[in-house]
């Protein structure tokens, strides 16, 4: 059983892609829920704008996506200067630029998941809560939020598995330096380029798929109790 | 407290033109579908922003276009009894009823669910999840939930419509003790002549958004011009009456009124009780002279006040008997037979099982229905 040893790499780059994809997924979610209610119930000008930039990353190549965020927040790239002189925070070469980059692209799943949720809610007993004295704010989180659980973690998973599965954005964006910047997918995709890399490559293969499925089932779990705790009427 | 209402609102190719003043008790908003009246208790609890206009509940400003004035809905303090009851799904009902309790004012939140609870009967419900419930526990639930956010006016958009008449009995009487023994306010909204005539202090009749006519519930029923727009198969006059006294070998019970006296089935309401009865006008029939050997137990006599609109087959009397009204629906062959014209000495009968137990209402009512939906529950 010596083959499903891992490497110390190996592992590196295992808990390295977790944490990359956890940080893009939890990052993106203030956000998304943002920018899904202002599309699913704002009326704004430039409102179709908004969506098609949020839906880009889908549609865009992902080395395309990767060489935007580059320009756009490489060190010497406008926002990535103005972070990096006020908050210190640098993106370039660092596994906080892949789980930005890997936030870009699961970004669209998320935001098109908890849209669909928001719609879906019944806006009747958001008028009920307004009356009973709850403001836009209270309303929101105690009887919008609740309803749209479902369709959060639906988004949520969605975007970790496409920020696990990342590669042509990340590797454009960040490159692919072991322990810092190399995700499973460029891991894999090294092995494959060395000879003899294959049993690496399978190793890490087995193990994308199995956080895939763990993941798929825990939203599975997590959206069957919260339909319970709904109860349809 | 006054609720004053001048209201100017277009929907579609509706108008809503609308002036009305309510004092307390419960004011029935009452007309056809399609009259504009939730329209109107929309526009009171701040759903709909009206066209043109002005709300004002005891001198505080809700909606006023001219002032460029309109208080959002969650700084109102209205409470709404919504048709579809609106329970939140994901919360049970302890939670659904506190809910308005973190918004309310603070020295306003007095240990009131206990009483609430109590008045609504729905102390057995609390952990249980809206889901579960009955038609008639949502709409308790709903009604307890409107009340502990204390309002200052409560607004039920026809709460019972969806409910069937078991479901409507069941909750009738707990509406009627809101009614007698909290202070806030009611504005219900309504098509169901039975459900106001039993229930209204007042009435704003409305019709193709416009105000019909507004005043205390018995006034309204009795006049004869309004039958066209309540609903003339249903319509009938609504008596004050108090029980007089039980007769236990037939099981029928007495009661009295400025009418006369009347015979029905055994009432669960103790002697002295006030009770609201209501006589269909479809019930009534008129004879010119005393008649003998007759099955019907209630034979008052009267005089025709009032003879309604001549045009159709059918015709709606007024009598005032003893100053009370008492409204007839003859045909119109039959008036002329009789030769009835205003003025006529008549007497009116009625069967005693024709006044069944939804024609009556009071709250010694309420308790006897309590009573029956314990032993349901």
């Amino acid at each position: 059983m010596d083959w499903m040893t891992l490497s110390p790499e190996e592992w590196t780059t295992v808990q390295l892609s977790l944490r990359v994809a956890i940080v893009a997924t939890l990052l993106s979610l203030p956000f998304g829920i943002g920018i899904a209610m202002a599309l699913a119930r704002g009326r704004f000008w430039g409102q179709s704008l908004l969506n098609g930039l949020v839906l880009m990353p889908l549609i865009l190549p992902p080395v395309v996506t990767g060489y935007i965020l580059l320009i756009l927040f490489g060190r010497r790239g406008p926002v990535g200067a103005l972070l990096a002189d006020h908050f210190g925070i640098v993106f370039s070469f660092r596994w906080t630029g892949a789980a930005l980059a890997c936030g870009v692209m699961g970004f669209p799943l998320m935001v098109r998941a908890i849209r669909l949720s928001i719609e879906a809610v019944d806006t009747r007993l958001e008028e009920a809560a307004g009356t009973l004295g709850a403001n836009r704010v209270w309303v929101f989180m105690t009887v919008t939020l609740p309803q749209i659980v479902p369709g959060v973690l639906a988004g949520m998973i969605l975007c970790f598995a496409k920020a696990m599965g990342e590669f042509g954005a990340t590797i454009t964006f960040v490159s692919n330096i072991p322990g810092e910047t190399q995700t499973l997918p460029s891991a894999i995709y090294t092995f494959m380029q060395v000879p003899g890399g294959d049993v690496g490559a399978f190793r890490l293969t087995l193990i994308s798929i199995s956080i895939a499925m763990l993941a798929l089932l825990g939203s599975e779990l997590m959206s069957r109790y919260a339909n319970r705790r709904l109860d349809i009427e | 407290m006054t609720l004053a209402v001048d209201i100017g609102h277009r929907l579609g190719t509706f108008l809503l033109d609308v002036q009305f003043k309510t004092a307390s008790g419960l004011v029935a908003l009452f007309g056809r579908s399609g009259s504009g009246k939730t329209s109107i208790i929309n526009i009171i609890a701040g759903l709909v922003r009206p066209e043109r206009g002005r709300v004002t509940i005891d001198g505080t400003v809700l909606v006023d276009t001219e002032g460029g004035l309109f208080v959002p809905r969650h700084r109102r303090r209205v409470g709404y009894v919504f048709q579809e009851g609106r329970l939140f799904p994901h919360l049970t009902v302890r939670q659904n009823l506190l809910y308005g309790r973190w918004f309310a004012p603070q020295t306003k939140r007095g240990d009131d669910l206990d009483r609430v609870v109590n008045l609504l009967g729905i102390a057995g419900l609390l952990d249980r999840r809206p889901g579960r419930l009955s038609g008639g526990e949502k709409q308790r639930v709903a009604v307890g939930r409107a009340l502990l956010a204390d309002p200052r006016v409560l607004l039920m958009d026809e709460p019972l419509a969806s409910l069937d008449e078991t479901r409507k009995a069941e909750i009738l009487p707990y509406i009627e003790r809101l009614r007698d023994q909290s202070k806030i306010p009611i504005i219900y909204v309504s098509h169901s002549i039975a459900e106001v005539a039993r229930l209204a202090t007042t009435v704003v009749l409305l019709s193709e958004g416009k105000v019909a006519a507004v005043g205390p519930t018995s006034e309204i029923m009795q006049r004869l011009d309004l039958f066209p727009l309540t609903n003339r198969v249903e319509a009938g006059a609504v008596i004050e009456a108090t029980v007089e006294r039980h007769d236990e070998t037939f099981g029928l019970t007495e009661l009295a009124s400025r009418a006369g006296r009347w015979k029905l089935h055994r009432l669960d309401a103790p002697v002295g009780a006030r009770l609201r009865l209501r006589v269909r006008a479809r019930d009534v029939m008129l004879a010119k002279s005393a008649p003998a050997d007759l099955s019907a137990l209630n034979v008052l006599p009267g005089i025709v006040a009032d003879i309604g609109p001549h045009d159709g087959p059918i015709v709606e009397i007024r009598l005032d008997c003893s100053g009370e009204a008492l409204i007839a629906r003859l045909t119109r062959y039959s008036v002329e037979r009789l030769g009835l014209v205003s003025g006529t000495p008549v007497f009116a009968l009625v069967k005693s099982v024709a006044l069944d137990r939804r024609s009556l209402s009071g709250p010694l009512q309420a308790t006897a229905d309590l009573a029956t939906d314990a032993s349901e529950g």
